[in-house]
């Protein structure tokens, strides 16, 4: 059985998030809980069934992980762009949320 | 153009406060994501990879620099300081929280902006020929019969929950920039003999897993009668269009699986009885809805003749500029500009905050304060005098906008891909990045001439890679990416659909396959002036498939 982390989509803003050891939603897939089996990855399961029952995330999905040298990486390149953000340099010079006036409308 | 009446005000502020009361309710726990979903979806809220997306509809991809202003300030408020311009004429936005959606959406309306009908299973944004109103070789204006079908498919009872998504395009000139036979509706605008307004209708045309050339269905409809038989089209899909299997409801199959004549007939038998209905269009309203598209009035500007040429003598860039995005206008001392989103290396039709400002910025000084989106993920300034292209060309280098490659081989239209989109298989932004690099020499591009590449990163297509002349489709296979190429495809008046060459390519090979099937164009190739598409329709495939696969039975066994 590979090794599995669950993850999902936190529902107030949307962001990927992975369910840590300390039971919590993470922003980062190398925080994840990692289950090595059977009755782990229920674990997870009935965990994210509750979270999502909870209205605290969405689309939440159990998914393959390997781990070399306490690195892990999703098997599915979908699973290593979302825990890795885009692939590209998206958002040049983008300041980041700096106050702004509204246009004139 | 359009100006909202009283009536689209109140109704568009009044579904920003709806949806705002849904998505408190959400965020509450009182709604379920279930019950949410389809809520959010009907105002432009998808789920993606790393976060929600809206996507903003910009009816027939028209806009002034007051809204594209506002565009610019959404990307900022509420997002990450940059939009991606679709090959639907609409902006997508990538970060956006859901609990700063409702705010987004009542600034946006500000500016009569909304995202209504940008998902669901309705009648999407009508798209139409992005030169429209400023062409010279336009009928009439397309935008006026869009905005009505736009107010007639609004909210519309009767198809709102259709088997499938349904797109409408409307083109007004003989040489198709709205690529309306891969649309389930294709109206194309014309003139009868005597003179009169009407459309020749298609129907059945699109992309996705199963791609479809429209069907012509009649020749030349009234004017008058545009909605009666919209809706009469309407009603035979609504009917008889598949509602057990996602995949095969959309109209195109319903027209495969009928028959055109025979569906065309069912078409009929509602027509007759809608036609002389309240649906019938009086020609005032018509003409009331036309006069928001009045062309500018444009001054003789005879001076930019001569202007033009000596800047074209001293700037070699800005003759280059003029010759790839500077298009003819119906007013001879006027031109109609293309200002590339496709910047060498960078993403295909994204623009930052900045950018957006800099375009409404040159629209309201030199252009009449109109902006168009393309379908090409370009945006467009359809009316510019000749005599002020040098300032403008000035404010887009500065801005980074001024790429002078409308048309050619790095004008590349890309989905999102797999960098953001929940059904992609595929990357296919660095694919596009990495062929705008290896092409990108303007000396190359020139030689090369006229040639559109379009990726997608799934079989839905929104990459347009069926109708690429070079169309490239990501796909999964063992847990990695892989590209299949198409070759001769056209979205165009004379549409086709690409033909697979052969088994795909791994991303790190595909770009070298490009530029296999590039050299070997350019080595078949009559003369210069052949370009890449009519070489293809007169060789065929095999010579791609020997350069790219070496002997015709490694092709024959992909």
């Amino acid at each position: 059985m590979a090794d599995k982390v669950l993850t999902a989509n936190r529902l107030s803003d949307g962001i990927s998030v992975w369910l840590d050891a300390a039971g919590t939603w993470n922003e980062h897939l190398q925080s994840a809980f990692v289950a090595r089996h059977k009755e782990a990855v229920e674990a997870l399961e009935a965990t994210g069934k509750q979270a999502y029952a909870d209205n605290k995330v969405v689309d939440v999905n159990v998914v393959d992980v390997e781990e070399f040298d306490g690195v892990l990486r999703p098997l599915r390149m979908r699973e290593r762009i979302r825990a890795e953000g885009p692939s590209i340099s998206y958002a040049a010079g983008y300041a980041g949320l700096i106050a702004t006036a509204a246009p004139a409308a | 153009m359009y100006r909202y009446d009283e009536f689209d005000h109140a109704f568009v502020s009044d579904r920003v406060e709806q949806f705002r009361d849904q998505v408190g309710r959400r965020l509450s726990g009182e709604l379920a994501e279930d019950a949410f979903k389809p809520l959010r979806l009907m105002n432009g809220v998808y789920l993606q990879l790393h976060a929600y997306m809206l996507r903003v509809a910009i009816p027939y991809g028209t806009l002034n620099g007051r809204q594209m202003r506002m565009l610019a300030y959404i990307a900022r408020k509420y997002d990450r300081g940059y939009g991606h311009f679709t090959t639907r004429q609409n902006i997508q936005y990538n970060w956006p929280k859901l609990n700063e959606l409702p705010d987004a959406l009542a600034d946006l309306a500000t500016v009569e902006m909304h995202a209504l009908q940008t998902s669901g299973n309705c009648i999407r944004n009508v798209t139409a020929d992005h030169f429209a109103g400023a062409a010279a070789d336009e009928v009439a204006d397309p935008r006026p019969y869009a905005e009505i079908l736009r107010q007639w498919s609004s909210v519309h009872p009767e198809f709102s929950f259709l088997p499938r998504k349904f797109k409408i395009a409307v083109t007004g000139a003989e040489r198709d920039r709205a690529a309306i036979q891969v649309h389930d509706i294709g109206l194309h605008l014309k003139k009868n003999e005597k003179g009169e307004i009407g459309f020749a209708v298609y129907v059945g045309g699109g992309q996705g897993r199963t791609p479809m050339i429209a069907k012509k269905i009649r020749d030349f409809l009234p004017e008058e009668d545009l909605l009666s038989y919209t809706t009469a089209i309407m009603r035979v899909y609504n009917l008889h269009g598949r509602r057990d299997n996602k995949y095969k409801a959309r109209i195109k199959i319903l027209v495969h699986e009928t028959g055109a004549e025979e569906l065309a007939r069912q078409v009929d038998v509602e027509f007759a009885a809608l036609k002389d209905s309240e649906l019938k269009l009086p020609e005032r309203d018509v003409a009331a809805i036309s006069a928001y598209f009045a062309p500018p009035d444009l001054a003789p500007r005879a001076e930019g003749w001569a202007s033009l040429a000596q800047w074209k003598k001293a700037d070699a860039d800005f003759a280059r500029w003029v010759q790839n995005n500077v298009q003819p206008h119906k007013h001879p001392d006027y031109g109609m500009v293309t200002i590339s989103l496709k910047p060498i290396g960078g993403i295909p039709g994204d623009a930052t905050d900045t950018q957006m400002e800099a375009v409404a910025d040159i629209a309201e000084e030199y252009a009449f304060d109109e902006i168009r989106v393309s379908h090409e993920q370009n945006l467009i300034l359809p009316h510019v005098a000749l005599a002020d292209l040098e300032p403008i060309y000035r404010g887009l280098v500065a801005a980074g906008l001024a790429t002078a490659n409308a048309g050619l081989i790095t004008d590349i239209i890309a989905c999102p891909g797999l960098d953001y989109c929940a059904l992609a298989n595929a990357r296919s932004i660095p694919v596009a990045q990495e062929l705008s690099l290896r092409f990108g020499a303007p000396e190359r591009q020139a030689e090369i001439g006229e040639l559109k590449i379009k990726i997608s990163g799934c079989i839905n297509a929104c990459g347009h890679h069926h109708v690429g002349h070079i169309g490239l489709l990501g796909v999964e296979k063992k847990g990695e990416e892989l590209y299949q190429i198409t070759l001769g495809g056209s979205g165009d008046e004379n549409t086709s659909i690409g033909e697979i060459i052969g088994r795909g390519f791994e991303p790190e090979k595909v770009t070298d396959a490009v530029e296999v099937i590039v050299d070997t164009y350019l080595g078949l190739r009559l003369d210069p002036s052949e370009t890449f598409l009519v070489a293809y329709r007169r060789v065929g495939p095999q010579p791609f498939k020997d350069a790219l696969y070496g002997d015709k039975a490694a092709a024959a066994a992909a």
